[in-house]
């Protein structure tokens, strides 16, 4: 998830699309095909091995860049145990993080060079992230919504037919789900709250709803590279098949909590069995992610500062396992 | 227990649950700009630890005072004269080398502290003691390994870490001050002496200190007040901070 493939213009030949003919492609699809995994020292076209550093990256630099919104309410929580919970959820996004940058240097990419894309501002990471968390109600949006989403996103990724990824999906799905339900309660206790507490649960709400659902990415027919990623299995399902079942899981616990949901054109279709919802404000999502978002420059900034300002650390922390390293070889000879 | 002895209590279990507390609320504003993702983890892990044990003692307090306040009464709605915690853990994050020393000189003391407690006749307090005494030997061992590597790493850090170590010195005598209150915890074998805690922590202040090629800062004066609710500036906006939603919306549950 938080791969929106926002940054892969149509057209864009980076990732070439691929249709070998020669054995070793053959035997790929084929591999594929059966649903077999593939694994780090197999054989893998260029396009694919590509197409998943920059996948994994781009989600792993999105853990890492989404604790920054929900640590701005650590200091803040309203009760030990909430703060308690939120603290653990952070730490599991920053264990996402690490799964996630390991999963991509088994194909051949460090880490350090993808934090460097990421910080250089290269690499993108999802759009959602960009938005103020201005309340506490904004703690229970982000871990009912977008980890919701995430999980709607994820969840076909554990069957990835990369292993290394399929296998570290398993283990973030299991949290987020846990996020998730934990987001759900904060909402919960806030409904059931008083009348400021709902507005501020309403307000939330209305803020998080449009850009949790631009979270699955553009829609299908502007999606330039589904099609290879789904023949890959990389891909599972489609950016709006995902994005109809996050809308038709979530109206029913939007209702549960009282609140209203900010679309109008919100409806049950009762011939196609899902609801009907508005138009998705697409120039937005262009926006947010080419750097306009209203948060772009600060999450940037505050990784980036982290990033410089921990280099001495790093540095030290080097510098001493090496004359450790030579103290040790001294000793020995 | 008599009734003055349960007000001794409650005051020595919020000494012990305020250190806790504001350490952890002060690890916490680290996470997402550790010098390294692996570092956010362990400090989270950290104040995680510490945001627990002040919950169990600051939820024992409220029971031994009896009027009706829970963990959260007592975090949330006490202004700063009423904290107990030591003036060590309120000191600010500064740099990654004050947050180490910081830790490691508090570190070292608790870890005696809490063992000490395990041996408490408050049965309650020794059980809590216990379970602290595995997380802090974590602590203890992370911030000492940073202080080694940070006082042995470059010429850069070896003295950024010094400094840190110098200015925050200071706190560390605090740490073992005895007053009526506690002489009379520790003459009913509730808590130990703080005097008596002091040579494990020189032995092993020194230890790490030469280890990490540092030098060990002559004790000058030393600061004091934290554990009779007298605080530095920084508690202030600590409480702000921590305490705005639940003075904001009195009453409400979240
Ligand atoms: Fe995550
Ligand atoms: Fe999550």
């Amino acid at each position: 998830m938080y791969t929106q493939g926002l940054d892969v213009k149509p057209g864009d030949k980076a990732i070439p699309l691929e249709s070998g003919t020669s054995e070793a492609e053959q035997g790929f699809q084929g591999r594929i095909d059966r649903d077999d995994r593939i694994e780090p020292k197999d054989w893998m076209p260029e396009g694919y091995r590509k197409t998943l550093i920059r996948q994994i990256s781009q989600h792993a630099h999105s853990e890492v860049v989404g604790m920054l919104p929900e640590g701005n309410w650590i200091t803040r929580a309203p009760s030990l145990r909430r703060k308690a919970v939120l603290l653990a959820k952070v730490q599991d996004e920053a264990g996402h993080g690490l799964y996630l940058y390991s999963a991509a240097e088994t194909l051949g990419v460090s880490r350090a060079e993808l934090v460097e894309q990421l910080l250089s501002g290269k690499a993108k990471y999802s759009s959602i992230f960009n938005y103020p968390t201005t309340t506490w109600a904004d703690i229970g949006a982000i871990g009912w919504l977008v980890d919701g989403a995430a999980i709607m996103n994820q969840i076909p990724l554990c069957r990835c037919s990369y292993g290394p990824y399929a296998r570290a999906m398993i283990r973030i799905c299991k949290e987020e789900s846990f996020h998730q339900r934990q987001g759900y309660e904060i909402m919960l206790a806030l409904s059931r709250g008083s009348d400021a507490q709902k507005a501020m649960a309403q307000d939330a709400l209305d803020r998080w709803w449009w850009p949790s659902l631009m979270m699955f990415g553009p829609s299908d027919k502007d999606s330039p590279h589904s099609a290879q990623s789904m023949r890959w299995g990389i891909k599972r399902i489609s950016n709006d098949d995902l994005r109809q079942k996050f809308v038709d899981v979530t109206v029913p616990q939007a209702e549960y909590l009282g609140l209203k949901m900010p679309d109008p054109d919100l409806a049950w279709n009762e011939a196609r069995g899902h609801y009907d919802f508005g138009a998705i404000d697409w120039e937005e999502l262009k926006q947010v992610i080419s750097g306009n978002g209203p948060c772009n420059k600060s999450r940037m900034k505050a990784r980036r500062d982290a990033h410089a300002e921990g280099a001495w650390v790093r540095e030290a922390a080097l510098a001493h396992a090496e004359k450790r390293r030579a103290r040790a070889l001294k000793k020995a000879g | 227990m008599t009734d003055i002895a349960k007000d001794q209590l409650f005051e020595y279990l919020l000494r012990l649950g305020d250190s806790s507390l504001i350490l952890g609320q002060r690890l916490s504003e680290w996470c997402g700009h550790g010098p390294e993702l692996e570092e956010d983890i362990a400090l989270i892990n950290i104040a995680l630890d510490l945001i627990g044990q002040a919950r169990s003692l600051l939820t024992y307090a409220g029971e031994v005072e009896g009027r009706g306040r829970d963990e959260d009464g007592l975090a949330f709605l006490r202004d700063g004269t009423d904290y107990r915690n030591l003036l060590l853990v309120e000191q600010p994050n500064q740099d990654f080398a004050y947050t180490i020393a910081r830790q490691f000189l508090f570190d070292a003391f608790h870890l005696e502290q809490q063992r000490a407690l395990m041996g408490s006749r408050d049965e309650t307090l020794a059980a809590i003691a216990g379970k602290s005494v595995k997380e802090v030997t974590y602590h203890l061992r992370h911030s000492s390994e940073w202080l080694v590597r940070l006082g042995d790493g470059t010429p850069l850090s070896h003295g950024k870490m010094q400094t840190a170590l110098d200015d925050l010195w200071m706190y560390s005598g605090e740490m073992f001050e005895m007053d009526a209150l506690e002489a009379a915890l520790a003459e009913a074998g509730v808590a130990p002496d703080r005097a008596a805690l002091r040579p494990a922590w020189e032995a092993r202040v020194a230890a790490v200190i030469e280890e990490a090629t540092l030098q060990r800062p002559d004790d000058g004066w030393m600061q004091s007040g934290g554990l009779r609710g007298r605080h530095s500036e920084h508690l202030g906006h600590i409480l702000a901070e921590m305490q705005h939603l639940q003075r904001a919306h009195p009453g409400a549950q979240w």
